[in-house]
């Protein structure tokens, strides 16, 4: 009797706080998609999503200031989660648009995909969009307008004294380096088609990993200032590339699938207004001014929307 | 249970048990780093613990500073220390001697502290000097709680040395942290198989330490005061109090 009460006092207990999370939940919208009724898109108001990292969420606040600015009603719900969230958010009318970048949009609408040049992977994405991806997204419903030149990329690096003793500028030149190479990266680098294999099968290069789990992070910086590594893999619009005068090397064989920042939208509230607007803030959205935006995001600590409200206003929309 | 299987098939699979990155060559450097670890903890911490339950002093200033060092947590200074000091083995091993002293520390004083007051005094009525009743008296008598803090270190020591793989080491957090960008579960499980293993393996062998080193007196002893919870006429017998060479 004693345990079949206990139990019950347990179970209203898990109860009560299961209810209370809840209502704390919708009650201080901690979850972006939650409160999202009526907004639907039918009002005529564009809710702009983005992926749960700085960079995105500030592309996303450009996209909906641009609008606005426009004159189209816009709505920003930053920092999702994950690509497959914000990707079912879009196919279930929750956001009509988000910020992406063209090659890891195309890995996850069609894993298969091999190409890797900015053009060649921009159009496979266009396909793979209209196609629906495999049905994460509805067939015809979506599309990528222009892509930006802006990147965010994996990239190889080394420092500025590296670069002018070996005459190194592009990944081709590696081969000629006496001596050994050691890459900073994460520790998948070691299997990855853009990694160490890639530099052997697509350069000639014999390099091994010096795993550092960080993304290119402080660690994975330092090891390379102070000649632990030779190169190092840096995110291309990691503003620390230009703060330590880090050279990136040219990928002329396109080892490294591009990554263009591009819109991708939901057809039917793509109207020819939207797409111009959004087509001129792709056209000037460059790696340097991912970089320079992102330096205010983390040096500086300024808020996404504040950055991107800087920006807009910088660029004349 | 699936992903047990594929775990034990891992292990079982010959080609991760030979070169550089296998469970051999793992294994060593895991206990390597592990025996370099205690080696530099127990150099510090001993005599710190020693002295301390020796003299009484200075437990006020020790004691709550190692245990607020305990609680940085271990990676976040890994990491802040390779920013000083780069990717080498230093950052993990300071970061690592930092969690072994404490219990270390405890052990050596707490053991001195715990003996009897009784002998100390008789210690020194029949003519020890201070170090001799540190070394003759106290510490053996205090062995089996200093091995317990060493055992207690070396536990916390194996199964954290694996965040060290966030740099470039080797060690057994290697299988760890290769293993979760690849989503290859099974590596990931049999690594952790093998670092659990390799603890309980060690804390096996301390314990048998532990029980060596206890002296005759204090186990026959002990056994008595937990069978009839009365003092045992061994501990009064004063033929083990004397030195040898009185």
């Amino acid at each position: 009797m004693a345990r079949t009460r206990k139990g019950v006092i347990a179970a209203a207990g898990a109860l009560s706080l299961a209810a209370l999370v809840l209502t704390g939940c919708a009650g201080n919208n901690g979850n972006p998609l939650s409160n999202d009724s009526g907004s639907k898109g039918s009002s005529g108001t564009i809710t702009v999503g983005s992926a749960a990292f700085p960079e995105n969420a500030i592309l996303a606040y450009i996209y909906a200031d641009a609008l606005s600015d426009a004159g189209v009603k816009t709505d920003v719900k930053a920092n999702i989660g994950q690509r497959d969230r914000y990707i079912a958010a879009l196919k279930n009318d929750e956001i009509q648009l988000v910020p992406e970048y063209t090659g890891n949009l195309l890995q996850f609408l069609d894993s298969t995909s091999k190409v890797s040049s900015s053009d060649e992977v921009y159009s496979a994405l266009q396909t793979a969009v209209k196609n629906g991806g495999g049905g994460k997204l509805d067939a015809g419903k979506a599309e990528v307008l222009d892509q930006a030149p802006g990147q965010d990329a994996d990239s190889y690096n080394v420092t500025k004294k590296f670069s002018d003793d070996n005459h190194v500028t592009s990944l081709a030149d590696l081969k000629n380096v006496k001596g050994e190479l050691k890459v900073a990266a994460n520790p998948e680098f070691a299997t990855r088609p853009y990694g160490i294999p890639g530099l052997k099968s697509t350069y000639g290069v014999s390099a091994t990993l010096t795993p550092i789990n960080d993304s290119g992070g402080a660690n994975t910086l330092k090891a390379l200032l102070d000649g632990s590594v030779q190169l190092a893999d840096i995110y291309s619009s990691d503003p620390s590339i230009a703060k330590n005068n880090l050279v990136t090397l040219a990928d002329p064989q396109h080892l490294i699938a591009a990554q263009n920042v591009v819109p991708l939208i939901s057809s039917k509230v793509a109207s020819a207004k939207v797409k111009d607007t959004l087509n001129k803030v792709s056209a000037k959205l460059t790696t340097d001014q991912l970089s320079d935006m992102l330096k205010k995001s983390y040096n500086d600590k300024e808020a996404s929307d504040q950055i991107a409200k800087e920006w807009v206003k910088a660029n004349g929309f | 249970m699936n992903s047990y299987s594929q775990a034990f098939a891992w292990l079982a699979d010959p080609a991760h048990w030979s070169g550089a990155t296998g469970v051999p060559q793992r294994l060593l450097e895991h206990l390597g780093y592990t025996g370099l670890t205690l080696i530099v903890a127990i150099a510090i911490g001993l005599p710190v613990g020693l002295l301390i339950g020796h003299t009484g002093r200075g437990r006020e200033v020790v004691v709550p500073f190692t245990g607020a060092l305990r609680a940085l947590p271990t990676l976040g200074l890994v990491i802040l220390l390779a920013l000083g000091l780069g990717i080498g083995i230093l950052p993990p091993l300071i970061a690592l001697v930092i969690l072994a002293l404490p219990p270390i520390i405890a052990g050596a004083y707490s053991g001195v502290e715990s003996v009897d007051r009784e002998v100390v005094d008789a210690a020194r009525s029949v003519g020890f000097t201070g170090s001799g009743v540190l070394w003759q008296v106290e510490v053996p008598l205090a062995l089996p709680l200093i091995v317990g803090g060493i055992r207690s270190a070396c536990l916390q020591v194996i199964a954290t040395w694996t965040v060290a793989a966030f740099l470039p080491l080797g060690g057994l957090g290697r299988f760890l942290y290769d293993a979760l960008p690849n989503e290859d579960y099974a590596q990931l499980l049999a690594g952790s198989i093998l670092v659990i293993v390799l603890a309980l393996l060690v804390d096996g062998l301390f314990a048998l330490v532990q029980r060596l080193v206890t002296p005759r007196g204090v186990l026959a002893g002990r056994t008595a005061d937990i069978r009839t919870k009365t003092q045992s006429p061994t501990r009064k017998d004063p033929s083990w109090l004397a030195p040898e060479k009185a």
